[in-house]
């Protein structure tokens, strides 16, 4: 099964409707979901809240806000991720970064600037203190026992009592088991420091490399690595994602991109070129396994999108690559992955 | 346009209690209170009756009583921005307050997300800011611990203060200014990420009856969120309407009063307690109701919680149908974490045994006699009539309903009740701007820096 997703960053745009309009669009498209990117080192909107804003003028496309784990506390982190799941009605993911300049912590003043490997390192701890405070209250803790006048089955309450290297979290969380059980994690793993913690973590893994060879490469890693931390590696799907600019017509691809293909640039593999070729770059890469699925950063975002959904996805829905409903209500569903089991059910508080 | 100058005009606004004894969850009409439908349909039901704002009060950890959470309430709550911002989509006007800690987030990041709500909702955001008084919350956040009362207060005005700093450092043509802040409590300087937003400033709330938050509120605050100001009354004193109207006076002359001190004016700052209201037919009717309820969310066991968190022993052995206890509570000693303790608790249940010698009272029948918001309680005409007088006393510029039903608890009042206060022209027959600022009649911010 082909997995597709667009991000719809706007820069400097600050009002709602806008990403509504991107977000139902990709929704139109039949996209696994959407992400918005978010940092505390430029201009934006805080973008779980935006995407929060969002969730009611949709309805199956995922959303997928970018929160930092470096200056956050993770407990008000997992709990807003956990809410965006109840108020997306099951269709919340998270994307972990760590903000890594200087800049970024003196806004906050309470620590310095750490090396990648160290953030990471803490993004995974506070993927994991998530995940326990998500299980943090068993699916059925509530109950109604009028008699007793009881609410909740206190035993179905956890303590979390987690200790990481530079926080601790008690728990139990405020927020009861969302929907999903866990919303999805996705982390960039494409480089060093962050695969590790994607490997052990994330749901989705996005990895920026211009040519299948290398999507593959990395993908096998992170399935080998996913399986030496104890995971199912088949519970982690692995994107290629893309710059995407299909603004020069239909055929248009730039000679001396490899026929078409991605070029490495600063910002990342830019793909140029027209939807069809898109479709086909797309078909390709996904059916020599080098890759689960596509995240696709529009160079201009309503046209690239549009292109996207009304050129590409009908192409790929047409070779039966690509779904042409959404079979799912959650984001989980989309993916194909399961609701994950909860760690401390069964378990006395 | 039918604008009654003369009349003072009420300011209303809808709670949604989501935790705690409020709610009474028997009731087959008791929904769920996570799940985004009950909010979604109290806010809009508060946006039909054209209140001002959709209030959200929060709680960082369950509370937890004899060891193990406490069972009898309901104790798991959405996180709050989250929600409003996910409310301004299927609503338009409706201002959108979270009740947010000062002490558990920093400067930078809730300034943010508070400006991205005005953003996202057209201007319509609000901030509660609380002080958070236990250890326990503490154990799940980075800085730990908690802080004394005075340091507390201290936090959250550097706090409201540099994120009014922020906020004013974008110019209203969109151009950003580095900012650099350093105080006791925040050491910080960049560039703020989010443009002026349509508000200038979110509203800031301000919820805390004691003497340091009446400061606090009279120096920073736009709105105050009252305990026990028009109504409510101190735990442990019994309740009057008359009582409580003088109650109610004295908490607003006394907070007005300390707004010139900071160079503001008595309209500046508006006051609003939240209350309950019970509708029925007839005066019996509704006292006939209002006392269901009461002894719906005062179970036996629930009568027993309150009992043990004053006197902070286990009373487990005690019937809730028998008397109080004839001794002292025990001092300082928390038998239930993560609730903030009012007052002291000696000298409630001095009063409380007092109340119960004198009209013959069970341990339960005290906690509902004693216990309790103010109620205004009767047919809709007198409850209209009421809040008006209190308004008109000065005991109150408006009131914060808090509905014991979720999520249609206020489908009653704003059927019943709010068409005669606009009859009488002491509420509004529409929304007459979009921002929160406008409903509450409260000015523009100047622009610092
Ligand atoms: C009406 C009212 C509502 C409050 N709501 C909250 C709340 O939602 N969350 C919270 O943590 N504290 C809440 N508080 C607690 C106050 O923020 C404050 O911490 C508490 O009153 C102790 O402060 P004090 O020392 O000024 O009384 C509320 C207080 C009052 C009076």
């Amino acid at each position: 099964m082909l997995h597709l997703s667009a991000a719809v960053d706007q820069p400097s745009v600050y009002d709602a409707a806008s990403y509504v309009d991107l977000a139902r669009l990709a929704e139109h498209g039949v996209l696994d979901f959407v992400t918005l990117d978010d940092t505390f080192a430029r201009p934006g909107l805080d973008a779980l809240s935006v995407l929060s804003r969002v969730a009611p003028a949709t309805h199956r496309v995922g959303l997928v806000p970018t929160v930092t784990t470096t200056h956050t506390e993770p407990f008000h982190v997992q709990a807003a991720v956990a809410t965006l799941d109840w108020v997306s009605r099951g269709r919340a993911g998270w994307r972990l970064d760590v903000s890594t300049t200087e800049g970024e912590a003196r806004l906050f003043g309470r620590r310095h600037a750490a090396p990648a490997e160290e953030l990471w390192r803490e993004a995974g701890e506070v993927a994991d203190v998530a995940a326990r405070l998500w299980d943090s209250w068993e699916d059925d803790a509530e109950i109604r026992d009028v008699p007793t006048g009881r609410f909740i089955d206190r035993d179905k309450l956890h303590h979390v009592d987690f200790e990481g290297s530079g926080f601790s979290v008690r728990g139990p969380s405020i927020v009861p088991r969302p929907p999903q059980g866990h919303p999805v994690r996705v982390v960039d793993a494409t480089e060093g420091p962050a695969r590790r913690t994607a490997a052990r973590y994330a749901d989705v893994a996005l990895v920026r490399v211009a040519n299948a060879a290398q999507a593959g490469a990395v993908r096998d890693q992170l399935r080998k690595d996913a399986a030496r931390f104890g995971r199912n590696p088949d519970g982690l799907r692995v994107f290629a994602s893309l710059l995407a600019d299909l603004g020069d017509g239909e055929h248009a691809a730039e000679p001396g991109h490899g026929g078409g293909g991605p070029r490495q640039t600063a910002q990342g593999p830019l793909y140029r070129g027209g939807p069809v070729d898109l479709a086909e770059l797309i078909a390709s890469w996904h059916g020599s396994g080098a890759v689960d699925g596509f995240h696709l950063t529009p160079a201009a975002p309503r046209r690239d999108l549009e292109r996207l959904v009304n050129g590409t996805v009908p192409l790929l829905q047409h070779r039966g690559l690509f779904r042409t409903f959404y079979p799912g209500s959650t984001l989980r569903d989309h993916l194909g992955l399961a609701r994950p089991a909860n760690q401390y059910a069964g378990e006395a508080s | 346009m039918t604008r009654q100058p003369k009349v003072k005009r009420i300011h209303l606004a809808a709670h949604f209690p989501g935790v705690g004894d409020t709610t009474v969850r028997a009731d087959p009409r008791s929904k769920p209170q996570i799940g985004f439908s009950s909010f979604e349909h109290l806010a809009r039901t508060a946006e039909r009756g054209l209140f001002d704002f959709f209030f959200l009060a929060e709680g960082l950890r369950p509370r937890e009583h004899k060891g193990p959470v406490q069972d009898l309430d309901v104790v798991g709550r959405p996180e709050y921005l989250t929600v409003l911002n996910a409310l301004a989509a299927v609503t338009e006007r409706l201002g959108l307050a979270a009740t947010v800690d000062a002490t558990f987030n920093e400067p930078y990041e809730l300034a943010r997300r508070l400006a991205t709500l005005d953003h996202l909702s057209g201007g319509r955001a609000a901030w509660n800011v609380v002080t958070s008084s236990d250890a326990l919350t503490g154990e799940n956040f980075r800085r730990g611990g908690f802080l004394d009362r005075a340091d507390r207060y201290t936090r959250a005005a550097e706090f409201v203060a540099t994120a009014r700093e922020l906020w004013d450092s974008w110019t209203p043509e969109g151009v950003s200014r580095p900012f650099a802040h350093r105080g006791p409590h925040f050491d910080i300087a960049g560039e703020f990420t989010v443009p002026r937003s349509p508000q200038g400033h979110p509203v800031v709330i301000q919820a805390g009856d004691s003497d340091e938050g009446r400061e606090f509120a009279a120096a920073t605050a736009d709105v105050v969120f009252s305990g026990w100001g028009a109504g409510g009354c101190p735990p442990g004193r019994h309740r009057t309407r008359q009582s409580s109207l003088e109650a109610g006076k004295a908490f607003y002359a006394d907070v007005k009063r300390r707004l010139a001190k900071y160079g503001r004016a008595h309209g500046d700052l508006k006051i609003l307690p939240g209350v309950s209201v019970v509708l029925g037919d007839t005066a019996a009717d509704a006292r006939e109701k209002a006392a269901e309820i009461r002894r719906q969310q005062t179970s036996p066991q629930t009568a027993l919680l309150t009992l043990e968190q004053i006197w902070g022993t286990d009373l487990s052995a005690y019937d809730p149908d028998g008397p109080l206890p004839d001794f002292d509570p025990v001092p300082e000693y928390g038998i239930t974490q993560g609730r903030t303790r009012r007052g002291d608790t000696v000298v409630i249940a001095e009063k409380w045994r007092a109340l119960a010698e004198e009209k013959g009272l069970s341990i339960r029948e005290t906690v509902i006699e004693a216990g309790g918001r103010q109620s205004f309680v009767g047919t809709p005409q007198a409850v209209a009539d009421e809040l008006d007088a209190f308004v008109r006393a000065d005991a109150a510029d408006g009131f914060i309903l808090v509905p014991h039903l979720t999520p249609d608890g206020l489908d009653e009042f704003v059927d019943r009740v709010v068409p005669l206060l606009q009859e009488r022209g002491a509420f509004r027959t529409e929304y007459e701007g979009s921002t929160l600022r406008s409903h509450l009649g409260l000015a523009a911010p100047e622009q610092k820096g």
